[in-house]
């Protein structure tokens, strides 16, 4: 094991995923690079890195958003853009965590929808909460099954 | 403003709406952020080291594997320090080796048993339900003191 001396100290990371019918990714860039004031921005496919300071990040984010509020969402990174532990140039195939994100980035037109919503009615009171979660809802495994299953693997 | 655990840890979707209704959300990538920005061994990818699942053993006994105790140096200090938290109950995305899969039902257990405020959801699969999901989230969000000592 070597010495480990980090890049980009005190700086912090977020991703910004956009999933709009009006705004490409690479308009939002061109957009960004206008208000970023020396915050770094990568395009991707889906949005934007932007990596800088925190104020200045946080800064540029309240900006983003206001482009296009109900189609841009935005999380935290842990690593810096281009990382060669996570880039994919590096690593080959999808980016560790990209996977995560693709599931999720087919459910954000229904996020949407709702921030849609209830902007129009301004009142969420008015909306019928979902039902909790049962815990235990899932079927659990019959022990003839199991047996079966058991008896089926040795044969 | 509260600061908001989300399961799963790694998600767009609880990330950007705790942040957007103005609470801070706690995931992975703030524990792996300090990590990666903290001098010390070479240890890649994540910045693990030996030294992790020692610090796990506040969370987690010695006889549980090293992976889960590792995983936990990460989490357990963002359950600490949370005030609140939204669980996802069928994310699908939140898969993983045995050493995920553990240190997620440790995750949920401790979440549950710190008695705290906690949101449980499914995501969901169509827009009815995208209004309902937003609004339950807003709501939760809303009743968490915005301003330190707020009641």
């Amino acid at each position: 094991m070597g010495e480990y001396r980090p890049d980009y100290v005190d700086t912090v990371t977020k991703y910004v995923f956009i999933e709009s019918p009006s705004m490409t990714p690479g308009e939002l860039a061109l957009r960004a690079y206008e208000a970023s004031e020396g915050v770094l921005i990568k395009e991707t496919c889906f949005g934007l890195q932007v990596s800088g300071e925190p104020e200045s990040v946080d800064r540029l984010i309240e900006e983003i958003r206001t482009f296009d509020p109900v189609h841009i969402f935005v999380k935290d990174r842990g690593f810096p853009p281009g990382d060669p532990r996570r880039c994919r140039a590096n690593l080959g195939g999808a980016r560790p965590g990209y996977l995560g994100h693709e599931r999720e980035f087919r459910v954000l037109r229904y996020i949407t929808r709702g921030l849609e919503e209830l902007d129009r009615r301004e009142e969420g009171a008015e909306v019928p909460e979902p039902a909790p979660p049962a815990r235990e809802a899932r079927q659990k495994l019959d022990i003839k099954r199991l047996q079966e299953l058991i008896d089926t693997e040795e044969s | 403003m509260a600061k908001v655990f989300i399961y799963p840890a790694t998600s767009l979707i609880l990330s950007d709406l705790v942040a957007r209704f103005g609470h801070k959300p706690l995931g992975a990538a703030l524990g792996i952020r300090e990590r990666i920005q903290t001098a010390g061994v070479d240890s890649p990818p994540l910045q693990i080291t030996p030294e992790e699942p020692k610090r796990g053993l506040k969370y987690a006994a010695v006889e549980v594997p090293s992976g889960v105790r590792g995983r936990m140096a990460i989490y357990g200090p963002l359950i600490e320090e949370s005030e609140a938290a939204i669980i996802v109950t069928d994310a699908d995305l939140a898969f993983g080796c045995m050493g995920c899969a553990r240190t997620d039902e440790l995750i949920l257990f401790s979440l549950r048993q710190k008695g705290m405020p906690i949101l449980e959801l499914k995501y969901p699969t169509n827009e009815e339900e995208g209004i309902q999901f937003v609004a339950a989230v807003r709501k939760f969000l809303d009743s968490l003191p915005k301003e330190e000592g707020e009641a």
